[in-house]
């Protein structure tokens, strides 16, 4: 029986404010946490290993000197670390993430426990195929799931990340115009000037020119546009679709037969797909090359910053400038062929990677896919789409659209006109939702709108949850409108830290930690 | 359907709130055409249950390394890892979230981060390290193009100790940046005499070290060749627990050190994902693709880190940045970072000398075997053996035993006529048991 004799159970008649300093700078269940450097010792590991039986070397002179430096730390001090500094990081799974642009949607657990089956997680690249024959038939299936959702001929699964997709599909068309003779002539991508920094990034990264394309008032690409840009130097157009103001490009078909007709090829950033699935397949609005993030649109965890996974999906034309590895069905069995040669057709440009890709998200995407089926994966796009409309109607009265009641794809974009004169940025604005509980939207971007808010809820938001961000954002506006400045101004106040100097960090860069210097007093005393 | 929350009701409710009467409502600038009126022909929902049978059933097809004396290298290393490294990269608030855009509410992250670029220049004897590569392939050949914008040059001279396929990425974005690439021959020997190759027009050396045969390489020479003609001298690694045991190429003078960071805390995975660690000399930062976290202070003055030196990267330059990379390999840095902390020093240095160990060991009894010769004069847990006949026939036959033997050179070097080669590996994994299967197998395959 527990004894409560003297216990009291009341909340305390008269709870004074109180912000005293603790003892230790934690506040319950935020805690500091120190860096391994801090409070590892180098003689101490979370691994029992035993020492080898005495035997020689065969290193010739090269055994290490140099001084590793490496803290170890026993199995429970790790764990303390890393689920100290986890209980600093936001993320979907404890509340919505409306980054726009990075469709931050719900990532199944199914998916991480077959990903890491032994006959998957457990497989190396180099194994004899007539042991890898599952791994290449899920690559095969994943392929026809993602070929009949695109409408493509063909797929090239080993880009590591979207922009490795866009290096991908951009080698492709280099490959497919130095195969037509017009290798040296079309040196010019044109790319909107609302397109992701990825894209002009990767033209220039294999020596295309980039020409900017500017975006009509109504923030899409007018056909007329890209028709007046487009000569006998143009090798291509890098277009977003679904673009990034959240809008469907209503003349994409017109565009893609511009580019076509000036001898160009049409590649579209596939970053947005989410808001499509099922509802119209890319390659049949005309598009000739498209990277697919595994890591947005089928649910593969985005893990910190990766990683993901970019396949490229490629229409009949580029279909025979894909990269090796290649997958190649001989009767019951499938093989890979590494030898650019051995694909037969065309002009293969190379390899883009060391393996064959991302299998361990090739697994996950697939299981995400077959869950949902094809009936799912459209539901789940129109969910998204409709998400992000009732955010936009939701907030359309007290914040502003550049580009009016427009409906948005699965993205509500606004703009920072109805701060101006408050004293209040974006960026303010930003860090007062972190202390409501919410990652905030993409900030400043896209670049043609200013003070941009890109806000991307994704069909994995209930009602409820939907209902109670806009009822805080629109309190958030309020509060503005009334002149409450501190609450932005200083904002966040209640994150595990308040706001951290970015310019400090870029003006003095500190990338690691160094021992500090041992204290000598006579220089203190200096 | 089990992810998404929205009932009908709400979906209705929601649209007469939108003002649109059905969803095509805001397909409305889909040309009417292309909007799919089926849906696509593919199979519809499934249930958990169904559909971890039939992705069980295609993993089923696959032979598991661990359920097999298993020998298999050249670029991806089978080890032991933790079972508190998958627990704690599975965590929510690792798992699920994105690029720390928002440092307050990303402390997590980007701590980790700064812990290991940390890490990653210590075990590289470096200066400075980033947040990660997509894999070490991709960050050799960003390294080749940092090189080249450093030295305003446009040449790279490749090893032929470098792992084939990490020469083939570099040449196929030097093709399509205009820029020139030699490639030595295969070097199984490491007998290459690549300071005759260095003048002033070379940007940069690309060497491996172990190389793709086993063989160690002293790249002391090479860098002061490369330095007297104004070039710089990139290693590359495939094994990073071999840095455990031997000299690091930045105490042997390389400017940038790239490698493979999927042997520690990272399971093979069928080629992906891995994680390509980047390390660099301080004055050459400004150069290096790639995410940084740095160390600042908050408005209370408190320690913390964030994302820096952005002004390099594509979202800010754009068509000026140093690479296009953007997600790159954060929870696999992160499953590396684990795993090396719970290692320690001491532990990585063990663990090493266990994988020399094994590997003389393997390498003692084959080459008591009549019909092989192992070629290597010194290795770290790799080393190359030249057998009777073909190779690929003969890791065909060992597989049909169920022993994965390792990988015939012919298979990264097609028609270079080493159809005799084949690459052995052995770590900590691997039992006597192992070791005297693959003998067995191999003196039995090769007495006929």
């Amino acid at each position: 029986m527990l004894n409560n004799q003297g216990r009291p159970t009341g909340a305390g008649d008269s709870a004074p404010a109180y912000n005293r300093k603790t003892f230790t700078g934690n506040r319950a269940l935020q805690t500091r946490e120190a860096l391994i450097f801090e409070i590892g010792r180098s003689e101490v590991s979370g691994i029992d290993i035993d020492e080898p039986e005495a035997f020689t070397p065969r290193l010739a002179a090269l055994a290490r000197k140099t001084p590793l430096d490496l803290p170890g730390l026993s199995e429970p001090e790790t764990m303390r670390h890393y689920v100290r500094l986890s209980q600093k990081n936001y993320a979907i799974d404890a509340g919505l993430y409306p980054l726009g642009s990075c469709t931050m949607k719900h990532n199944p657990r199914l998916n991480e426990k077959l990903a890491r089956l032994p006959g998957f997680a457990d497989v190396h690249p180099l194994q004899p195929t007539s042991t890898v024959q599952g791994a290449l038939e899920l690559i095969e299936v994943l392929s026809g799931w993602l070929m009949e959702l695109t409408g493509a001929h063909a797929v090239a699964m080993s880009p590591k990340a979207g922009a490795h997709g866009e290096l991908c599909g951009m080698m492709a068309i280099k490959a497919a115009l130095a195969a037509r003779g017009e290798g040296s002539t079309r040196k010019v991508v044109l790319v909107p000037d609302s397109a992701h920094g990825t894209n002009p990034a990767t033209a220039a990264l294999i020596g295309f020119e980039v020409r900017a394309i500017p975006a009509r008032e109504d923030g899409t690409v007018s056909a007329q546009a890209v028709r007046e840009a487009c000569g006998p130097d143009v090798a291509a157009i890098m277009l977003t679709n679904p673009n990034t103001c959240g809008l469907f490009e209503p003349e994409v078909v017109e565009i893609a037969a511009a580019i076509h007709e000036a001898g160009g090829y049409f590649y579209c950033d596939g970053a947005n797909f989410n808001a499509i699935v099922g509802k119209v397949r890319p390659v049949d609005l005309g598009v000739d090359a498209m990277h697919i993030n595994l890591h947005k649109t089928f649910s593969t965890p985005h893990g910190g910053g990766g990683p993901g996974a970019g396949p490229v999906v490629l229409s009949e034309a580029l279909a025979p400038f894909a990269p090796a590895p290649f997958l190649r069905r001989a009767g019951a069995d499938l093989e890979i062929l590494t030898l650019v040669e051995e694909a037969g057709e065309g002009a293969a440009f190379g390899r883009l990677t060391a393996f064959h890709g991302q299998m361990g998200m090739f697994v996950r995407a697939l299981s995400y896919m077959m869950s949902h089926g094809a009936d799912g994966l459209r539901q789940a796009s129109e969910d998204a789409v409709l998400n992000a409309n009732y955010v936009r109607v939701g907030l359309g009265d007290v914040m502003s659209a550049p580009f009016g009641d427009r409906p948005c794809m699965h993205e509500a974009l606004f703009d920072d006109n109805w701060l101006k004169d408050t004293g209040i940025t974006t960026l303010d604005f930003a860090k007062a939702m972190i202390d409501e509980g919410y990652h905030p939207m993409t900030m400043y971007f896209p670049l043609v709108v200013h003070g941009a808010m890109l806000i991307e809820p994704t069909e994995s938001e209930s009602r409820a949850s939907i209902d109670l961000f806009i009822m805080t954002l629109r309190d958030l506006t309020f509060s503005v409108r009334r002149g409450e400045l501190e609450r932005f101004s200083g904002a966040p106040y209640y994150a595990p830290l308040r706001r951290l100097d970015e310019t400090r960090a870029a003006r003095q860069p500190i990338l690691r930690w160094t021992k500090p210097a041992p204290f000598v007093e006579d220089e203190a005393a200096q | 359907m089990r992810y998404l929350p929205l009932t009908p009701e709400d979906r209705t409710s929601m649209l007469r709130r939108i003002g649109a009467p059905d969803i095509n409502a805001l397909f409305a600038d889909v040309p009417a055409d292309k909007l799919l009126q089926e849906l696509p022909d593919l199979p519809r929902r499934k249930g958990e249950l169904e559909v971890e049978r039939i992705l069980s059933a295609i993993a089923a097809r696959n032979v598991a390394a661990g359920s097999v004396p298993f020998f298999v290298g050249a670029g991806a290393y089978r080890h032991h890892v933790p079972a508190s490294v998958d627990h704690l990269i599975q965590r929510s608030e690792f798992l699920t979230s994105y690029t720390p855009y928002q440092p307050e509410i990303a402390q997590g992250t980007l701590q980790m981060l700064f812990e290991f670029q940390t890490q990653v220049a210590n075990l590289t004897g470096m200066e400075v390290a980033n947040s990660s590569m997509y894999d070490g392939s991709t960050g050799c050949a960003e390294a080749v193009l940092m090189a080249h914008r450093i030295t305003r040059r446009k040449k790279a001279v490749l090893s032929g100790g470098l792992h084939p396929h990490y020469a083939e990425v570099v040449r196929t974005l030097s093709r399509m940046a205009g820029d020139d690439v030699m490639t030595m021959a295969p070097d199984v020997l490491a007998g290459e005499d690549m300071l005759a190759c260095i003048d002033k027009t070379v940007s940069c050396v690309v060497v491996q070290t172990p190389d793709v045969f086993g063989n160690l390489r002293d790249l002391s020479a090479l860098a002061a060749k490369c330095h007297e003609n104004g070039a710089l001298l990139i290693a590359v690694f495939t094994e990073a627990v071999s840095l455990g045991l031997i000299e690091p190429p930045g105490a042997m003078g390389a400017d940038i050190v790239v490698g493979e960071g999927q042997s520690i805390g990272n399971a093979l995975n069928f080629g992906g994902p891995y994680v390509g660690l980047f390390a660099t000399r301080q004055k050459y930062v400004r150069q290096m693709p790639g995410r940084l976290a740095g160390q600042t202070i908050d408005a209370n003055f408190e320690r913390g880190f964030v994302l820096t030196l952005s002004t390099r990267e594509q979202h800010i330059r754009r068509e000026k940045a140093t690479s296009n990379i953007c997600t790159n390999s954060g929870l696999c840095a992160l499953a590396f970072s684990i795993h090396m902390t719970l290692l320690g020093e001491s532990g990585l240095r063990t663990l090493a000398r266990v994988n020399h160990a094994n590997a003389v060991k393997l390498a003692d009894m084959l080459a008591r075997v009549p019909g092989v010769e192992v070629l290597n004069e010194n290795f770290f847990n790799e080393f190359t053996i030249r057998v009777k006949g073909d190779a690929s026939q003969l890791v065909e036959r060992l597989a049909a035993q169920r022993i994965l033997a390792g990988v015939p050179v012919s298979r990264l070097l097609p028609r270079a006529g080493l159809d005799d080669l084949l690459l052995i590996a052995s770590t900590e994994t691997n039992t006597d048991d192992d070791r005297a299967a693959l003998v067995a197998a191999l003196s039995s395959q090769l007495a006929h």
